[in-house]
């Protein structure tokens, strides 16, 4: 019997140790181990053993089948691993094949500068208000000290679609629509579309503005800077400072220019600021009372300064966009080019 | 506005370097545009003396020996006509640079080095020079318009350079004026700033002139449009002899690109530039009945301008007239029928203010424009009239050209002309400012402003001079102070005394960003359109006639007709931008844009149109289909946290079969489809759009709902899937409405494959569901599930007669 044994443990163990693949294993095991495998059947023979002989026979049977379950361990995981190794090496890729682009889209340069712009100025308190794109000659004009006959009119070609509606020409017209609504303390940014007849290489019939309106107790010019100052360095980069410098606008008075520092030479003079060191980036001032006494606000208590900026001149500075035109194609190999 | 270094310094004693003055003028509020150099371009030119002269033989030219002063004596050949002996003329050394002229001696073709040359086998070292050569003209230097040589002065020095002789070393400002400084749009006027941004005095004008006693009797001037011309001045000048005006003010004209005509033309060119006031000369002989009328000019009326160009008048234009005929269009041209000519021997010269708005329209409807024009479009004040008249009358006769008679007449609504007082409070100056500026700085820079202040405690007193109509109130003066006390004085402050504010973007700012970036997310990128377009885009969605879309606002004064209506559909410049990726070969992508629309109430607009918020998605390419974009439209619904449903439709620009509107809640929010394969052709299209509209002003009542979370069902939820054979008639929609009715377990129902094929049958199709049930009081047992089955199969039966696919 104990022969008998050995000769299946050998054979089980030669068997399993050259079964190549799990399922061959399986088999295999099977064979020796299963319902009506080899050494099963010697269990099942044990009733025709002597009862004397059966404690030492079966001690010798779970022996051989110890033996035998724990090479089918050892070969089951060298298979198992086999089998792993196998799949790792079937999947391997090229990683420098290109990727798969996931679906993407981003906001238009302009919606994007100008998110920047209203988080700015929301965290200093700004509300933002939109005005609406068509406005009355006196919103646009009469209202902010320019009457029919004020040189300023030049300065802007308007669209008009009947004698008193128009094409706002300018997001100030907000401003009036503000004041006349609320009372100071008022601090807003009204960016929007504006419209003047303009359409060449450099000028777009349709372009982006961005008003911003301060009305409270004791504002000054100095507090116009320190805004513009905060701002810019905000939107262009710490080290970037602001110029003054005087101008005209009829709403504002003093009026200025506010050029800043160039953030590509850091002042030195390059192709982008033509050599000055500075770039004109809006216009500013101090809100005319002309204005304020308009909207029925004391400026023996209040007075306040107004800006202006343009949004894709500060995207195209910003972003290096060297046609204005490109803004408003939707060519997507421009609109795919930003993502700020 | 070109002013001239050389004439500003007749004013102001100019002692810093033009490039200074520049800057200078920069922080005081005018910027120079352009900083010309007038000779630039010439270098190396001197003074040369020819000392021997020879013909060379069977040639034009010269063999010359020319003295250069220190620089040597050169041989120099010469094709000029009237190179001589003894005689001085600019000589271009080697390696000097002058102008290039073309075979015709005029016309500059560039700039060119000099070279040692070698002509007919003579070495030549250097070249005589024209005044063409050299940049200059008949007006800006006498005997340089001479197609030869130009001739230098006897007592030039020899070996000098000929720039400062010339002219050359001339620098002129290209100055930017701000609407509010008409006065500035003249050198005198630029010459006061100079002479305050440099602290120095402004010499007065010469304005005296010996008047005689000769009268034109009975002449008389009658006004009769005075809201349209506030003042009229005409002064009759006799004894006239036309001819050339001298050379100073020739080049002084020249140099601010006016040519020169005869010297009482010039007179008044002269002080348009110089006082920024136009004036016009009438040759006296050609007005007839001894008067000037100045009224609106009849309809229909005819004249005839200077430039021999024919106008038919309006009751609108303004015309000069004499006693029968108009001889001017005011401010604007004077008439060929009264034209300073060679024989004229009487001038009546014009100084007036006429109304800026008058002559502004008038030369843009007439389509006429002068200098003078131009000038009165940008403002002309009443105190100049009265200068430039004084002015005129200095210079006739300085220049010896006419007689002043004693015939002045001068007609106003009586405005003042003298300086206007005004008392402002200093601590509100300094307020505008935030910066207290010393008094005595205030002082000295009003002093130099000519508005001769007095400082009395708080009180600043000055007097306005009539040239400065822009001044009004304290923050003028605050401007004034600060343009010249430097803005660099002006502190960084943040607001020390105004209230904190929330500030923030509101609900339907917040939620318009929300859309946009959902869509992003999406694979959309965002396109901005003009909010005009053209009426052929109308035509382009072929809209019937009676389309509300039709109903567009129009541009009174559009660039072109493209873009001459307010757009009422944000589609068709979808479709234009769609077409133009696919002529750059792009064949698929996605574009959104979020814009208004423009609906009129009223045509022509009596109030505020409706400005509707819409929203515009387009998609194309060959892996986009109708449910892709629809997958957008879920995209929104999603971002609102609304539900979305659909039902066909139909569109004239979509393809029949594949449009449907959009519902949320009841409410019809816009539409999706396909592009009709006819507009697809007409736009070139190689590829398959897709195009929905969505109207925000409608789905914006849901921004903001409540997000509220929805607890996890306490019990297993079943699933059950189901294949039917149904006519193709029926829709997804009809077949799910029946599965949710039936049974209120149904928490979802999707659709998850759709079959055609012949062993079905004809006209019919199969649909694959899978059904959630989720249980809300207890666990269901199979039992439970199997009920709700049978009742859903039942309901489907008799509503639509669909079966269970065997």
């Amino acid at each position: 019997m104990k022969e008998k044994l050995q000769k299946i443990r050998e054979r089980a163990i030669a068997e399993i140790e050259n079964s190549e693949g799990l399922e061959k294993l399986g088999e295999v095991r099977n064979a020796i181990l299963g319902k009506k495998g080899e050494l099963t059947a010697v269990l099942k023979g044990m009733k025709d053993v002597p009862a004397e002989d059966r404690p030492k026979v079966g001690q010798w049977v779970n022996e051989t089948r110890e033996a035998i379950e724990q090479i089918l361990v050892k070969q089951t995981k060298k298979l198992e691993e086999e089998a792993l190794r196998l799949r790792y090496e079937a999947e391997k890729i090229d990683v420098t094949m290109p990727a798969v682009k996931p679906a993407k889209g981003n906001l238009h340069p302009i919606t994007q500068v100008r998110n920047q712009l209203t988080d700015i100025f929301a965290s200093m308190g700004f509300e933002i208000y939109e005005g609406t794109e068509i406005e009355t000659d006196y919103y646009n004009f009469t209202a902010l000290n320019t009457p029919q006959d004020h040189p300023a009119r030049d300065m802007q070609d308007t669209f008009y679609l009947s004698p008193e509606y128009l094409l706002r020409t300018q997001t100030s017209a907000g401003q009036i629509h503000v004041m006349e609504a609320k009372k100071p303390p008022i601090k807003i940014i009204s960016p929007g579309k504006v419209f003047r007849s303009d359409d060449d290489a450099t000028h777009s019939p349709m372009f982006t503005q961005m008003e911003g309106l301060v009305v409270d107790k004791g504002i000054t010019l100095c507090d116009l800077k320190g805004m513009l100052d905060e701002f810019v360095k905000k939107i262009f980069g710490k080290t970037v400072t602001t110029r003054l410098r005087p101008s005209y606008f009829p709403f504002t008075e003093p009026s200025v220019e506010v050029d800043v520092s160039c953030f590509q030479c850091g002042g030195k003079g390059c192709k982008l600021c033509k050599g000055t060191g500075w770039i004109e980036v809006l216009g500013a001032g101090v809100v005319n009372n002309k204005v304020l006494e308009g909207c029925n606000i004391d400026t023996n208590e209040y007075s306040g300064f107004a800006f202006g900026i343009g949004i894709e001149r500060i995207a195209m500075l910003k972003y290096g966009i060297n046609n204005i035109k490109h803004l408003f194609e939707s060519d997507l190999r421009v609109l795919n080019q930003i993502d700020d | 506005m070109l002013a001239p270094l050389s004439w500003l310094k007749e004013y102001v004693d100019i002692d810093v370097t033009p490039k200074e003055l520049e800057e200078k003028l920069f922080s005081c509020g005018f910027e120079v545009e352009e900083l010309i150099e007038v000779g630039k371009d010439i270098s190396g030119v001197v003074v040369g003396l020819v000392k021997e002269c020879e013909s060379i033989p069977e040639t034009h030219l010269s063999l010359c020996q020319v003295d250069a002063g220190a620089h040597g004596t050169f041989q120099i050949c010469c094709g000029a006509d009237n190179v001589c002996e003894g005689k001085k003329f600019p000589v271009a050394l080697v390696g000097a640079t002058v102008y290039a002229t073309a075979k015709d001696h005029v016309t500059i073709e560039g700039v060119m080095t000099i070279k040692k040359g070698k002509l007919r086998g003579y070495e030549s070292h250097g070249m005589l020079c024209s005044g063409t050569e050299l940049g200059l003209n008949e007006d800006l230097y006498p005997g340089a318009g001479y197609n030869g040589l130009l001739v230098l002065p006897d007592d030039a020095p020899v070996g000098a350079d000929v720039k400062p002789i010339l002219g050359l070393d001339e620098w002129i400002f290209d100055i930017a004026i701000t609407a509010n400084r008409p006065d500035c749009q003249s050198i005198y006027g630029i010459a006061r700033e100079v002479a305050a941004v440099l602290n120095k005095p402004c010499k007065a004008l010469a304005l005296d002139y010996t008047q005689t006693d000769v009268k034109k009797e009975g002449f008389i001037v009658n006004v009769e449009a005075q809201d349209l011309c506030p003042r009229y001045i005409a002064h009759y000048v006799y004894d006239v002899k036309i001819e050339q005006s001298p050379a100073w003010m020739r080049r002084r004209l020249a140099l601010v690109g006016i040519g020169s005509i005869s010297n009482v033309v010039d007179i008044t060119n002269y002080i348009l530039k110089e006082l920024g006031q136009p004036m016009h000369a009438f040759d006296d002989s050609f007005l007839k009945g001894n008067a000037i009328n100045v009224r609106r000019a009849n309809d229909g009326e005819k004249i005839v301008t200077l430039d021999e160009k024919e106008f038919e008048l309006t009751n609108s234009n303004l015309v000069i007239c004499d006693g029968e005929r108009p001889v001017a269009l005011a401010g604007i041209m004077g008439g060929l029928n009264s034209e300073i000519l060679d024989t004229t021997t009487e001038v009546m010269f014009e100084a007036a203010k006429f109304m800026r708005d008058n002559i502004r329209k008038s030369s843009r409807a007439l389509g006429q424009a002068s200098d003078s024009s131009a000038m009165y479009a940008k403002g002309v004040y009443e105190y100049t009239t009265v200068i430039a008249m004084k002015r005129a009358l200095h210079l006739i006769e300085e220049l010896g050209c006419g007689k002043v008679s004693a015939t002045h007449v001068e007609v106003s609504t009586g405005n003042s002309v003298e300086p206007k007082e005004m008392k402002v409070s200093i601590a509100k100056v300094n307020g505008v400012l935030g910066i207290e500026v010393p008094n005595e700085e205030i002082e000295r820079i009003l002093t130099s402003l000519n508005f001769a202040p007095v400082i009395n405690g708080d009180e600043l007193t000055i007097q306005i001079p009539a040239y400065r109509e822009d001044m009004d109130s304290y923050p003028d003066v605050a401007e004034e102070v600060i343009r010249m006390y430097g803005y660099d004085h002006v502190i960084p402050t943040f607001m020390p005394t105004a209230e904190v504010t929330l500030g923030g973007l509101n609900l339907k700012q917040k939620s318009e960003l929300k859309i946009k970036h959902a869509l992003c997310a999406a694979g959309v990128y965002e396109g901005i359109h003009y909010s005009f377009f053209s009426p052929s885009d109308l035509d382009l969605l072929r809209l019937p006639e009676d389309a509300p879309e039709r109903h567009a606002i129009k541009l009174i004064n559009p660039i072109n007709i493209d873009l001459s209506l307010m757009r009422t559909t944000l589609v068709p410049q979808m479709l234009h931008a769609i077409a133009r990726n696919q002529k750059k070969g792009i064949l698929e992508g996605r574009i959104f844009e979020l814009g208004n629309k423009f609906i009129p109430k009223e045509l022509p607009l009596t109030e505020y149109p409706d400005e509707r918020e819409t929203l515009c998605v387009g998609v194309f390419g060959q892996n986009e289909s109708f449910y892709t974009l629809k997958g957008l439209a879920e995209v929104v619904a999603k971002a609102l946290g609304v539900t979305f449903t659909y039902e066909a439709a139909e569109k004239t620009f979509l393809h029949p079969y594949q449009t449907a509107e959009v519902f949320c809640e009841g409410a019809r929010v816009g539409y999706l489809g396909k592009l009709s394969y006819e507009i697809a052709d007409e736009l070139d299209m190689r590829t398959q759009a897709f195009v929905m509209e969505l109207d925000i002003r409608v789905l914006s009542q849901w921004y903001g709902k409540a997000q509220v979370f929805q607890p996890l069902p306490k019990f297993a939820e079943e699933k059950r899937d189901f294949a039917f054979v149904v006519d193709k008639g029926i829709t997804c929609a009809q077949i799910e409405d029946g599965i949710k009715e039936a049974c209120k377990y149904v928490t979802d129902v999707q659709l998850f494959d759709v079959y055609e094929g012949i062993q079905l049958g004809p006209n019919k199709k199969s649909m694959a569901f899978s059904v959630v049930f989720t249980p809300a009081e207890e666990e269901f047992n199979s039992e439970l599930v199997e009920g709700f089955v049978k009742k859903i199969l039942k309901n489907l039966e008799r509503k639509l007669q669909i079966t269970l696919r065997s």
